[in-house]
Order: structure tokens, then C-alpha cells, then sequence
């Protein structure tokens, strides 16, 4: 098992290599500079002049390939850059933001899960019930609804009609804040763990085995905690974890929209004027933040699942 | 005289439908004594498995059964609550199924779900249970069971696991073991091995075996008397003996063309294997003639 998740962790180096070097590549050729946004108005052009000794203020002259070399020895001292704009160290603004988003993604995930899991669980136990159909009705609703939408229609009843919530903001740190971001983030994982549930929970109860549980005389409340709970777990956890990764991607649209001071917010403002090293190095943190989420299903699986650890 | 264990009489099975109720069973009476060992034979879909899952109680919709009466032990088990029919079942009537592959939990240890019967029916701790189930493969002569205990059904070849489910089923002593084609998915020797095994084992503990196959020599090694089923009808039943010696019904009489026997010479034309016509009767014109009409080879035609 520690040479598993050993293998696993190291697995993640080569991954975020690669990904460092798409970043940098796109982001090269992407058009618009920093130096253009900052002096253009719009109206009028850019001093050439000033444009030149600004990209060579920020090393920005230099060829393609020793940039990315530098870039990349600055990444194994940890070094994310310094931002254009503020000129603070990367790391420092995305600390700053990663633990808000954090925040937000973690209580969006455990509202999915809490209500997510055991609304699905109890759907299959009664497949074609009104429970059941009122469930599934429901979670395709949530999946289909757009989140932005869903945010200002709950911004809209529980802060400016009904009072209870504020509408926007990080509060410093409060409970009351997170929770109308918490819940437009959580309803799409939500709505696809309680089908990933029912589904799964459907595919083991017609296996053979939960026959044989049947065949040995147990009552079915055993054969589900004996046999179907474990089993259905794997897709549970594929799940969750697919949807835990991908949701500080989806978070910059919620963030902006609850004035949430994460780093979904930070990615968009710094594309925005091409703040090049402070939108790298979100990325880079972004896609740190998945491939870990992915080692650690990978782990959970094997935990779970005994055939996976041989292989 | 004494009295069956099992008395299966005139059961009916039938498949619900919106448009009616289409007939699986029909009147399948026979009867299991102590410690006998009795064969259910027949081709795929003339309703062995069904006859088996009725017994137990295990039957899913749409199918259910419709008449007739299955007692065991005096009791009409199509009358026993739930809970009463749960407690009997794995304790006094087991079952063992086709498939080791997939008939025990992939997640779960071979140990902790034959400790599992002890839970259930004799209220051991896990721990006690997990010692019995060290004897109990000990007792399906498993090597190494100290060590197997503990293995998952992954890392057991097809065979252990089918002795892994025959510990299982035998765990608590039942009185009668219903076998679904228990050596049909494992190859020649091993199935053998098997056979031998179960026999052995329901001897020495006086089990009586409700044996299903399609398979005439396994039926012909293990069973003292063979029903025949076709269609979902019983349509031969007689002593193991005599029905091989002298089947009766032009369907037995089918099966028994179309097994090969070791020594017969295929190429000289005169010794052919002959077969059954492939498509089970159509039920709705088995419904009013309820004896079939023999098919293919059997009416000795020149088919």
C-alpha cells in the first residue's frame, strides 16, 4: 500500500510538467501583452517605446525557450514569479485567494454529498416509486440549470426578499456567507452524485452475489450494509472526486458572481490585463489541485477495492 | 414410511404480465427423502433454476407462483412470513449457485462471508465466526485455510471459490442443499473434484441435495432419482437406474440420443449423435396439449 500511493504521488510530477509547458506555450502565443493593456485607453495607441522598455523590464524580451527554461528552474525553488501588476510574489496572492476557494469548494461538497448520496441510495432501494421519480426528476433539473442563474435566483429570494442571507462577499470568513455560493456551486455534483448513486446502487443489487446474500438468509437491510454499501462506494468516490477536481474551475463563474474573493476571481481579473505570471501560476495551482484529488481517489479505490492494489 | 423432506406439490409459476399471465411452471410435483440426493434434469429454459428459486423463496417479479404448495419439514414454505422463511433459509435449506465467478462479493473477504452464516443463524461474535470459518474450509478441503481465510475471491481459482461457496452453504448443517448447477462453469477435473466433494460431504451429515444440471453423466455419478423436466413440465421422474436403463419419454428418451459415449464411432454414419430440435416448444401450444408431442429425433423417424 505505501509503495502504491508512493508510486501514485510521483506520478504527478511528469503531469504537472507537462502541464507547466502548455500553459507557458499558449499563454505565449495567446495575442495582447501586458505592456498594451496597462498603457492603452482604448482611444489611442501605445508608445511603442514605452511598450519595449517594459517588456524589458519584465524579462519579457528574451527568446521563447530561455523564458520557459527560467520559468521552469524558478518553479523548482518553488517560485511562481512576481506579478505584473502588483509586483508581489505569485505565491503570496494565491494563498492569499486558495483558501476561500478552498472554503467554498469543500462546503459545496459536502452539501452534494449529504444530500446527494442518500437521496440516490434511497431512490434505488425503491426503483420507479414517486420518491424515486421525484428525485430523478429533480437532478436532472439541477444538472441542466445553468449555475449563474441558479445564483442570482437564490441571491434574489434569500437575501434581497426574504433578508435571511447576504447577498455577496467573503464576510471574513463567516458561516452566512458561504452558504448561497455553498449551494449554487453544490447542486450540479449534487444532482449527478444522487444518478451516479442510483445507478450504482442499481448495477449491485441485480449482482449475483447479492443473491447469494439473499440465498444465506439475511435480511435486507444487512444485504444492503453487508453487500451493496461498498460496492456502490467505487462509484460514489469516482464521482465525488471527479467533480471535487473540476470544481475550483467551475467556482470562477460563482465567485464573481457572490464577490467571492477566491482564486477562480483572481484567474479572470489577471487574464483580463494578461497578468501572465499570476494567470500561470493559478493554473498551475488549479491543476496541482486536481491531479491531487485524483491521487487521492486513486487511494480511497484501492482501500476499497482489493482487486486494484495487485495491479 | 417416512416422511419427505422436501414434498413439492402441483406447484405452478407463472410470469405476470399486463396482458395476462404467461405459464413458466406447470404442476411440477416430486419429492425429496432425508439424505437423498435427487436430480433435476433438462435442457436450458425447461425451468430447472425457476423450480429451484421458487423452493427458496427467491423469485423476482414479474415471476411468482401461482399454486401449488412447497413443504418442507411439514410447513408450506409459499405460506411462511418472511421473516420465518429468512431464518430458514442458509440454515436449513442452502443453496448453492453456477457461477463462482461472481456469486460471492469481490470486495469482501471468502472468510468473513462464510463468518457471515455463523452471524446470522447462530448468533456467533465475528470473531468465533471467523474461527468456524477456518474449520469450514478446512472441511471443503481448501489448503492453507488459516491463510486463505483471508483471501479475496480474486485470488482464488474457480474451483476454490465453488468450495468456498459449498463451506458456505453447508456452514450450518442444512437439511437440504439445493445445487443450481454447481460444476457447469468449472472444467472437467476440478469438476469432478467437486462432484465428489459435495458427495462426500452430504453423506457424512446426511444432507439431502436437490441437484440441477443439464449435464446426464454428472446427474447419472451423483443422483439416487432424476425428474426430467421439459417446458417447465416434470415429465419423467424415476430411480437413476432405471431411467437410464429404460427411459420412458420420448423426450428422455432425446437427451440420452444426444450424449456421446466414449468408444462409439462418429464417422461410420450408423453411430451419430443425434440431436433435439434447438427451439423449446412453444408455450402457448404446450398450454392446451400439456404433453409434448416428441420432437425431432426422439419419434424415430428419419428426421
Amino acid at each position: 500500500m505505501l509503495q502504491f500511493t508512493i508510486r501514485r504521488i510521483l506520478q504527478v510530477i511528469p503531469t504537472l510538467l507537462v502541464v507547466a509547458l502548455l500553459i507557458f506555450v499558449i499563454f505565449s502565443v495567446v495575442p495582447g501583452s501586458f505592456a498594451a493593456s496597462l498603457f492603452s485607453d482604448g482611444r489611442t495607441t501605445a508608445n511603442p517605446e514605452m511598450i519595449a522598455q517594459l517588456n524589458r523590464e519584465l524579462g519579457l524580451d528574451l527568446p521563447l525557450p530561455q523564458r520557459f527554461l527560467n520559468y521552469v528552474m524558478d518553479l523548482a525553488h518553488l517560485d511562481l514569479g512576481t506579478s505584473f501588476r502588483t509586483r508581489q510574489p505569485v505565491l503570496q496572492l494565491i494563498n492569499d485567494r486558495m483558501w476561500a476557494s478552498l472554503q467554498l469548494a469543500v462546503a459545496a461538497m459536502v452539501f452534494a454529498v449529504v444530500i446527494g448520496v442518500p437521496l440516490g441510495f434511497i431512490a434505488a432501494m425503491r426503483p420507479g416509486s414517486i420518491l424515486d421519480s421525484v428525485t430523478m426528476i429533480g437532478a436532472v433539473s439541477g444538472l441542466s440549470m445553468p449555475q449563474f442563474w441558479l445564483g442570482l435566483l437564490l441571491m434574489y429570494v434569500f437575501a434581497l426578499q426574504l433578508g435571511w442571507l447576504p447577498s455577496f462577499g467573503y464576510g471574513n470568513g463567516s458561516l452566512r456567507n458561504l452558504i448561497l455560493p455553498a449551494i449554487t456551486l453544490g447542486v450540479t455534483p449534487l444532482a449527478l452524485l444522487a444518478r451516479t448513486t442510483r445507478a450504482g446502487v442499481l448495477d449491485v443489487m441485480n449482482a449475483d452475489f447479492i443473491r447469494t446474500a439473499h440465498a444465506k438468509g439475511m435480511s435486507e437491510s444487512k444485504v444492503v450494509r453487508w453487500h451493496v454499501a461498498r460496492n456502490a462506494l467505487v462509484l460514489v468516490v469516482t464521482t465525488v472526486g471527479l467533480q471535487f477536481g473540476s470544481m475550483i474551475g467551475q467556482a470562477v463563474v460563482i465567485e464573481k458572481l457572490f464577490a467571492w474573493p477566491g482564486i477562480g476571481s483572481l484567474l479572470v481579473d489577471s487574464v483580463a490585463i494578461r497578468d501572465i505570471p499570476v494567470v500561470q501560476g493559478t493554473i498551475l495551482v488549479i491543476v496541482l489541485w486536481f491531479l491531487l484529488i485524483n491521487t487521492a481517489v486513486d487511494l480511497i479505490y484501492a482501500a476499497i477495492d482489493p482487486r486494484i492494489k495487485q495491479r | 414410511m417416512t416422511e419427505p423432506l422436501l414434498d413439492v406439490r402441483n406447484l405452478d409459476l407463472v410470469l405476470s404480465h399486463r396482458s395476462g399471465d404467461l405459464p413458466i411452471l406447470q404442476d411440477i410435483s416430486f419429492q425429496i427423502m432425508p439424505g437423498e440426493t435427487y436430480g433435476l434434469v433438462g435442457e436450458s429454459g425447461s425451468g430447472k433454476s425457476v423450480t429451484s428459486l421458487a423452493i427458496m423463496g427467491l423469485l423476482k417479479k414479474p415471476l411468482k407462483v401461482s399454486g401449488g404448495q412447497v413443504v418442507f419439514q411439514g410447513q408450506d414454505l409459499l405460506k411462511l412470513r418472511p421473516r420465518r422463511m429468512r431464518d430458514l433459509r442458509g440454515d436449513r435449506v442452502a443453496m448453492i449457485f453456477q457461477e463462482p465467478m461472481t456469486a460471492l462479493n469481490p470486495l469482501s473477504t471468502v472468510g468473513r462471508q462464510i463468518a457471515e452464516m455463523y452471524v446470522l443463524h447462530q448468533g456467533k461474535s465475528w470473531r468465533e465466526a471467523r474461527r468456524l470459518a477456518v474449520h469450514a474450509l478446512d472441511s471443503v478441503k481448501v489448503p492453507n485455510p488459516e491463510r486463505r481465510v483471508g483471501n479475496y475471491p480474486h485470488q482464488m481459482s474457480g474451483g476454490l471459490r465453488q468450495r468456498v461457496m459449498i463451506a458456505m452453504a453447508l456452514a450450518c448443517d442444512p437439511d437440504l442443499l439445493i445445487a443450481d448447477e454447481p460444476t457447469t462453469a468449472l472444467d472437467v477435473t476440478v469438476q469432478a473434484e467437486v462432484l465428489r466433494l459435495i458427495k462426500e460431504l452430504c453423506a457424512a451429515r446426511g444432507t439431502a441435495v436437490l441437484f440441477i444440471s443439464h449435464d446426464l453423466g454428472v446427474i447419472a455419478s451423483i443422483c439416487q432419482r432424476v425428474g426430467v423436466m421439459y417446458a417447465g413440465c416434470l415429465v419423467e421422474e424415476n430411480d437413476t437406474v432405471a431411467l437410464f436403463s429404460n427411459p420412458r419419454h420420448a423426450y428422455t428418451r432425446g437427451l440420452m440420443g444426444a450424449l456421446p459415449r466414449l468408444g462409439s464411432r462418429l464417422t461410420h454414419g450408423r453411430q451419430r449423435l443425434v440431436d433435439i430440435d434447438s427451439v423449446i416448444a412453444d408455450r402457448s401450444v404446450l398450454t392446451e396439449t400439456r404433453f409434448i408431442m416428441p420432437r425431432g429425433a426422439a419419434n424415430g423417424e428419419s428426421a
